[in-house]
C-alpha cells in the first residue's frame, strides 16, 4: 500500500471539487462575455464579418462536438453544412418560405443526411470512419455538381432573399439580421455545452476514454456514436443554412472538401476538446482569411503553414494552451 | 443440464489463424459458486473471457448463460443480462474522475442515456452510491481525481467498483489482484467474499493463496485445453497440474 500511496495525493480530492464549482461559474461568465461582445460588436465593426465568424464557429463547435466529445474524426462535415446551405437558399429563393422555416430546412436536411451517412460510416474505428465519412460526403459534392437545377452549378444559388423573419420582421438589413445569427449561434452553443454536460454526455466521454470498458458495461455504444453524429450533422446544417441567408448565396465552396478541411483547422487552431476554442478558432481563421483576401490563392498557402506549425509547436489550440496555464477546463 | 447451472460451456473454441488458443472446452459454474480458472501464462484464459462475453467470436461450440443460448449475442447485450467482466488490462475512463468513473455504470439503471437535452444534475442522485462504491475499494481519498492520475493498484480497485455498480447476476474478474500491494490484495479478497453472497464469480486469478481460499471450484487450462477439475485439495495434487506449472516455469503471479 504505502508504496503505491506515494504516487498520488491523498487530499487532492478536496481541491478539485472546488475547482470544480468555480469552473462552473467561470464558464457562465465566459459565455455572458461572448453574449456582451456579441452586443457591442456591430456598433465597433462590420456586422458582417461578425455573422461570418458566428456561421463558422457554430461549424467548428460542431464539428469540435463531435470530435473532441464523440471522438469521432469526420473529414466529410462540408456535406451537411453545404447541403443545408443549399436547401436553405432554395427554400427561400424558390419556395418564398420565410428565413426561419428555410433555415430550418436546411438543418432538417442536413440532419436526414447526417442520419443516414453516419448509420454507414459508425460501424468503421478510426481512420477507416474518416474516409468513409469523407468519400460519402464527396458524393454529396459530385450530386451538387450534377444537379444544377437545384444547386445552380457553378453559379450557385446567388441573390436569396432574407425575406421577414416570422413573416414580419424585415431582415434584410444587415443590422437587423445581425441579432437573429446572434441568437442562433448563442444558442447552438449553449445547447452544445448542455449536450457536453448532460447524462448523454457522460456517455459519450466514457465512449471516447475507453469503448470496449463502456460496452462491457452494457452500453450499445454504436447508437451513442450515431447520436452525436446526427447532432454534430445538424449544427453544421444550421450554420450552412444560417450562412446561406447571410450571404445571400449557396455555392459548390460549402460542399467542398476544403470546407471539411477549414473546419479541422479551425477547431485545432482554436483547442481541440476545449469548449470555447473552436469560437477562438473560427475567429482567427476568417480574419486571416479576410486580411489576406488581397493574396488571392496564397491565403491556402498561408492556412497550410499555420496548419503545420499548428499541429508540430501547439498542439492544445489557443485556448487548449490558455487551459493549461490556467489549469481550468475552458 | 443441472437446475443451478448459471453457465454452461460446451466445446468452446477459438483458432487464431493456425492457432487454436481454447480448444474444445467445457464449463459448468454452479450458481452462487465462486469458479477459479487458473493456469500457466498464454494457457487462454484470457480468451475465454473474450469468448464467454462476446469480445471474441468463438470458432465453436456454445455458451449458455441462464437456460439461454448467448453464443450469438452482442457484447452489450451480454453486459445488459447480468454477466459483467473485468479486464486483466485495468479498464478505467481515465479522464473521468474516480467517482464518475463508477456512476458511469450506476447510470445504466437509468436505461440508455441519450437525454443530451437534460442537465447533468439528474444524475446527482446516483453520487451517494457511487461514493459508497468508492469507499468499498478503498478509493475515498481519491474521488474527485482524474482515473488516469491512480496507481496501477488503484485503478485495479476502480475496474472492481466499477463492475460492482451494476449490480451483476454474474462476474468475471480477469486477474482483479495483479499489480495489488498485499493489504490491497486482503481488502479486494474480503470484497469479492462479500460481493459473492447473491451472485455468482468466475475468477482469472494468478495468486494461488487467494485461489486457496476463496474458489468453491478451480477449473485448470493448460495450451487451451482443460486440464483438471474439482476443489483445490484435488487439482494442486494433480500430477498433470503440477507438471503444467513446472513445464511452463510459472507457478503464481509474476
Ligand atoms: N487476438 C489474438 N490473436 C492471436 N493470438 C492470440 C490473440 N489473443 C491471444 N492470443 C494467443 O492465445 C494464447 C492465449 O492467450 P490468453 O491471453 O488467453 O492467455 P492467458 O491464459 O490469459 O495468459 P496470461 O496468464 O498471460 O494472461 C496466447 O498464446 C496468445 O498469444
Ligand atoms: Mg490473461
Amino acid at each position: 500500500m504505502a508504496d503505491i500511496a506515494s504516487t498520488d495525493a491523498p487530499a487532492a480530492g478536496l481541491s478539485v471539487r472546488e475547482i470544480d464549482d468555480g469552473t462552473e461559474r467561470l464558464h457562465r461568465i465566459l459565455m455572458i462575455g461572448i453574449a456582451v461582445a456579441l452586443v457591442i460588436a456591430p456598433f465597433v465593426t462590420y456586422p458582417v464579418f461578425v455573422m461570418k465568424v458566428m456561421c463558422f464557429a457554430l461549424f467548428a463547435l460542431a464539428f469540435n462536438l463531435l470530435l473532441g466529445f464523440g471522438g469521432l474524426l469526420s473529414f466529410g462535415q462540408a456535406a451537411y453544412f453545404g447541403m443545408a446551405s443549399y436547401v436553405c437558399a432554395y427554400a427561400a429563393k424558390f419556395w418564398g418560405l420565410s428565413p426561419e422555416l428555410a433555415i430550418l430546412s436546411g438543418t432538417a436536411v442536413a440532419t436526414l443526411i447526417g442520419l443516414v451517412f453516419g448509420a454507414l460510416a459508425i460501424r468503421r474505428q478510426g481512420i477507416y470512419f474518416a474516409m468513409i465519412t469523407l468519400a460519402l460526403a464527396q458524393m454529396a459534392f459530385f450530386f451538387s455538381l450534377q444537379t444544377p437545377g437545384f444547386t445552380g452549378g457553378e453559379d450557385g444559388i446567388q441573390a436569396v432573399p432574407r425575406g421577414r423573419l416570422f413573416g414580419l420582421i424585415d431582415i434584410a438589413d444587415d443590422r437587423a439580421l445581425y441579432w437573429l445569427v446572434a441568437a442562433i449561434f448563442m444558442g447552438g452553443l449553449l445547447l452544445i455545452y448542455r449536450i457536453i454536460h448532460s447524462p448523454f454526455g457522460q456517455v459519450c466521454t466514457a465512449i471516447r476514454d475507453n469503448e470496449p470498458r463502456a460496452i462491457s458495461l452494457g452500453y450499445r455504444t454504436n447508437r451513442y456514436k450515431l447520436v452525436v453524429f446526427v447532432l454534430s450533422a445538424a449544427l453544421a446544417g444550421l450554420a450552412g443554412a444560417t450562412k446561406a441567408i447571410v450571404f445571400q448565396l449557396a455555392s459548390l465552396t460549402d460542399v467542398h472538401w476544403s470546407m471539411s478541411g477549414e473546419v479541422v483547422l479551425m477547431t485545432l487552431v482554436g483547442g481541440l476538446g476545449t469548449i470555447f476554442g473552436p469560437i477562438a478558432g473560427a475567429l482567427v481563421i476568417v480574419s486571416m482569411q479576410n486580411f489576406l483576401a488581397s493574396l488571392g490563392s496564397w491565403v491556402l498557402v498561408v492556412q497550410g503553414v499555420i496548419f503545420v506549425v499548428c499541429v508540430l509547436t501547439f498542439r492544445e489550440g489557443i485556448v487548449g494552451i490558455i487551459a493549461k496555464w490556467s489549469k481550468r477546463p475552458l | 443440464m443441472e437446475a443451478d447451472t448459471v453457465l454452461a460451456v460446451t466445446g468452446l473454441t477459438k483458432a487464431f489463424g493456425g492457432f487454436t488458443a481454447v480448444n474444445g472446452v467445457d464449463l459448468a459454474v454452479r450458481r452462487g459458486s465462486i469458479h477459479a480458472l487458473i493456469g500457466p501464462n498464454g494457457a487462454g484464459k484470457t480468451t475465454c473471457f473474450n469468448l464467454l462475453t462476446k469480445f471474441l467470436t468463438p470458432t465453436k461450440g456454445s455458451i449458455v448463460y441462464n437456460g439461454r443460448d448467448i453464443t450469438r449475442d452482442r457484447p452489450a447485450e451480454i453486459a445488459r443480462q447480468g454477466l459483467v467482466r473485468s479486464f486483466q488490462i485495468s479498464a478505467v475512463f481515465p479522464q473521468l474522475s474516480v467517482k464518475t468513473n463508477v456512476r458511469i455504470a450506476l447510470q445504466r439503471k437509468r436505461g440508455d442515456s441519450f437525454d443530451f437535452w437534460r442537465s447533468e444534475d439528474v444524475l446527482k442522485p446516483l453520487d451517494e452510491e457511487a461514493l459508497r462504491l468508492v469507499e468499498a475499494v478503498g478509493l475515498s481519498a481519491f474521488a474527485e481525481l482524474p482515473a488516469a492520475e491512480l496507481s496501477y493498484g488503484r485503478k485495479r480497485a476502480l475496474e472492481i467498483a466499477t463492475t460492482l455498480a451494476l449490480d451483476p447476476e454474474m462476474l468475471l474478474l480477469d486477474e482483479p489482484m495483479a499489480g495489488m500491494g498485499r493489504e490491497d490484495v486482503e481488502r479486494i479478497e474480503a470484497l469479492i467474499r462479500k460481493v459473492s453472497h447473491n451472485r455468482t464469480i468466475l475468477m482469472v486469478e494468478h495468486n494461488l493463496s487467494v485461489v486457496a481460499s476463496l474458489s468453491d471450484r478451480i477449473t485448470v487450462l493448460a495450451r487451451g485445453q482443460v486440464l483438471a477439475e474439482g476443489d483445490y485439495a484435488t487439482v494442486s495434487k494433480d500430477p498433470r497440474v503440477i507438471e503444467a506449472y513446472i513445464g511452463s516455469g510459472v507457478g503464481h503471479a509474476h
